[in-house]
């Protein structure tokens, strides 16, 4: 059903309406709480399960990974290109290890495929670069943001 | 006024007010565009533009130089003429407005009479009228020469807004002219410096917004709808016509827009602070102020009378300061009308309550109570 409310009085001229606004905005002006980030100088609080920039995990000083392949298979951007080779001690290891950050869309589907605890999300969220640089195994092998 | 009869130093008088006023006035913009900045990002709880300068007061100078080495981009689809026209067809008739608004009492000099006004034209608020309808040229030839939809869009609708709110703006002038008895904006100030009401110890003075309540509203609201600020913004109307009328400007053609829409905000505050608060009649406190200071040094006339036009400027200022404020308050407070409620407003609204303010003020004079 149709419901015709009456408008209140003087409410076509917006002057009530304006002025309970006005006195709003010169409230927040003076004593609003900012919210701003001053971003290099003050930095916000994430959580410790932000998924940042990778590496990958390594014990001894050798890699965790056994390029085992589930990564590649289980990421959605396809950013991971492994090539899997062995070790004189007859293991497993990767030869290379290339993640392509760029198309990487960081929902961490590799870190929770991962059976060795290798590849691994920081919380860096700084990765701005001045070249489309395609990170290699000894980048990502620098124990950044370790946790 | 006599050229012939002019002397070396009533030229140099008669040319520097012009200087002096376009000076001024180019310096509210980057002032105002700072205001804008930062008193939008307080309201919204943010801090706004602080790295640049002491208080982010550098950011205006950036932006100019950001401004003046972009590229200067003229689309293939222009009309040439008319698009390199319309922008300096926007910033002129703002200079042109201020030329009659003045900004301080005449000064006595070595028996020279020194107005404080560019232009003492005896038409005063007829100029005024006449010459704020030219602005809407500027931006319909924007929009037309742009030869592009959205831009045209934003000029039909800019020249709609304007007429009709150009018809209020007028007859909200009627009645302060009927009041004062005068279009000149010199004697409407003078006008609005006799009393009142005396109470006791203090005399309200007759300024235009206790004699001319409705006007005072009328008239600002016409003022906020001719400089096309927000909540009237249709012209520029973000979300719907992306930018209106100056979407294929770019570089410093699109700053001359910005210029001009800020230098008439300015002239709409001169305005209504001439019109309706007392121009440059002091604030209250600076005439005691003056006088103590006069008495306790021991001043001669023409220091006295240096230090009065100090504190009329310095009240001219403070006046068109706080409407300029408000041009920026009421941006960030109120959204954008619609369409239909826009012409609602100007047309059923605010059209007869004009007229029938004509009347009463009328009235009122008929009665001998103003």
């Amino acid at each position: 059903m149709l419901v015709k409310r009456k408008a209140p009085l003087l409410s076509g001229i917006y002057v009530t309406d304006i002025i309970s606004g006005m006195a709003k905005t010169i409230y927040q002006f003076f004593f609003g709480r900012r919210v701003t980030v001053q971003y290099p100088e003050e930095r916000r609080q994430y959580s410790d399960r932000f998924r940042g920039m990778h590496y990958i995990k390594a014990t001894n000083g050798v890699e965790n990974c056994t390029a085992c392949m589930l990564c590649p298979t289980v990421c959605p951007a396809e950013c991971i290109h492994i090539e899997a080779g062995e070790r004189p001690d007859k293991e497993k290891y990767p030869i290379k290890f290339e993640i392509d950050v760029l198309r990487c869309c960081f929902c961490g589907m590799c870190e929770e495929a991962c059976p060795k605890d290798a590849i691994k999300l920081s919380t860096i969220y700084e990765m701005s670069t001045e070249a489309r640089k395609v990170y290699d195994k000894d980048y990502l092998l620098e124990q950044r943001g370790h946790k | 006024m006599n050229l012939a009869a002019m002397d070396m130093i009533d030229w140099v008088i008669f040319l520097a007010k012009p200087v002096l006023i376009c000076v001024i006035m180019l310096q509210v913009v980057p002032i105002m565009v700072w205001v804008e900045r930062r008193g939008s990002a307080l309201i919204q709880n943010r801090l706004g533009p602080n790295r640049i300068g002491p208080l982010g007061l550098l950011q205006s100078l950036a932006d100019a130089i950001k401004m003046m080495t972009k590229e200067d981009f003229i689309p293939g689809h222009v009309m040439g003429f008319y698009y390199q026209l319309a922008p300096v067809l926007c910033v002129v008739p703002a200079f042109m407005t201020f030329a009659v608004i003045p900004f301080a009492g005449n000064l006595v000099m070595d028996g020279r009479t020194i107005h404080f006004q560019a232009a003492d034209l005896n038409v005063g608020v007829l100029y005024i009228l006449s010459i704020t309808s030219l602005a809407v040229y500027g931006i319909i030839m924007a929009g037309w020469a742009s030869n592009n939809k959205y831009a045209l869009l934003g000029s039909l609708r800019s020249s709609a807004q304007m007429i009709s709110y150009e018809l209020t703006m007028g007859l909200a002038l009627v009645g302060i002219i009927m009041t004062f008895s005068s279009v000149q904006l010199a004697d409407i100030v003078a006008g609005q410096s006799q009393t009142l009401i005396q109470l006791g110890p203090i005399a309200i003075p007759k300024l235009g917004i206790f004699v001319q309540p409705i006007g005072f509203f009328l008239f600002t609201t016409a003022v906020f709808a001719e400089t096309n600020r927000l909540p009237f913004d249709l012209p520029e109307g973000e979300s719907e016509i992306v930018a209106g009328y100056h979407l294929e400007y770019s570089s410093m053609k699109f700053g001359l827009f910005m210029m001009g829409e800020y230098i008439s905000m300015a002239v709409g505050s001169a305005l209504i602070s001439t019109l309706y608060f007392g121009g440059f009649q002091m604030l209250p406190g600076m005439g005691w102020l003056h006088g103590q200071i006069v008495q306790a040094a021991a001043l001669p006339q023409l220091q006295a009378d240096l230090l009065r036009v100090g504190f009329e400027i310095a009240s001219f200022t403070a006046k068109t300061g706080f409407w300029l404020w408000t041009f920026v308050w009421v941006r960030w407070t109120i959204p954008r009308f619609r369409y239909d409620q826009l012409m609602d407003l100007g047309w059923k609204f605010m059209l007869p309550v004009a007229l029938l303010n004509i009347f009463a003020t009328g009235f009122f004079i008929y009665k001998g109570w103003i």
